[in-house]
């Protein structure tokens, strides 16, 4: 008889990167919002509506949206399979958590290409 | 050897050290922020929209108990991201003693703590 042991769904070590490298987006994107906020004189709806203005912002914009979106659903899957132990409770905050992030993804884009 | 042992868990004396409370924290943090979500886009939402909706938004956050919410996820956002960097700081063996992993817990909760204060006396 041969005894396999079974490792997992090998999706930790990628995730354990994507988590890592999505956080370094985000904290240089952050660093970046905050260093422009920083050195403006005055701040108001037009100042703030002209720096989301352009596409390149919009679409880093975006990149970071995206990147906060894969990684909260690392962090609340993680803290799910901490924590809730029925399967099928599981799988449907799993689901609903997905749901949700897929409307937000959708809902960035209306809200930076939509204004 | 295989005798079932009781185990006497003294509750009371067994303490956290530092590193594990910015490790929770920093999960509970995560959990809340990720519970903002949809309450962080409509700010984004509502701000770019028009000047319409910006002034108004401003209206809205200039109340009190708003005010307090904005800051305890400003809060909660500045611990994330100082106790994320330091995990990436752990990763990359910038802290490889017990003694630097406690001191860095300890900035931490320092920093962060400071930066929300300034948040709040910025909102105030």
């Amino acid at each position: 008889m041969v005894n396999r042991i079974l490792t997992g769904a090998h999706y930790g070590l990628r995730d354990w990167l994507v988590q890592r490298v999505t956080a370094v987006v985000m904290a240089v994107y952050a660093l970046a919002i905050v260093a422009y906020l920083l050195i403006q004189p005055s701040f108001g709806y037009d100042t703030w509506a002209e720096l989301f203005s352009g596409n390149v912002m919009r679409t880093f914009s975006m990149l970071f949206l995206l990147s906060l979106f894969y990684h909260a659903w690392i962090g609340v899957r993680d803290i799910v399979m901490d924590y809730v132990k029925p399967a099928s409770i599981r799988l449907v905050i799993h689901v609903l958590v997905i749901l949700a992030l897929v409307l937000y993804v959708i809902w960035s884009v209306q809200i930076l290409w939509g204004m | 050897m295989n005798k079932k042992r009781p185990k006497h868990l003294a509750l009371h004396k067994i303490k956290f050290p530092l590193p594990s409370y910015v490790s929770i924290l920093h999960r509970v943090s995560g959990a809340v922020l990720f519970l903002a979500l949809p309450l962080l886009l409509l700010v984004l939402d509502q701000s770019l929209r028009s000047v319409e909706t910006y002034t108004n938004l401003a209206e809205c956050i200039s109340h009190p108990l708003l005010k307090l919410v904005l800051l305890g996820l400003m809060w909660g956002f500045l611990h994330h991201f100082c106790a994320g960097l330091r995990y990436l700081a752990i990763d990359l063996h910038l802290l490889p003693t017990l003694a630097a992993a406690r001191s860095s817990s300890v900035w931490v909760l320092a920093v962060s703590l400071t930066l929300t204060v300034v948040m709040g006396v910025k909102l105030w």
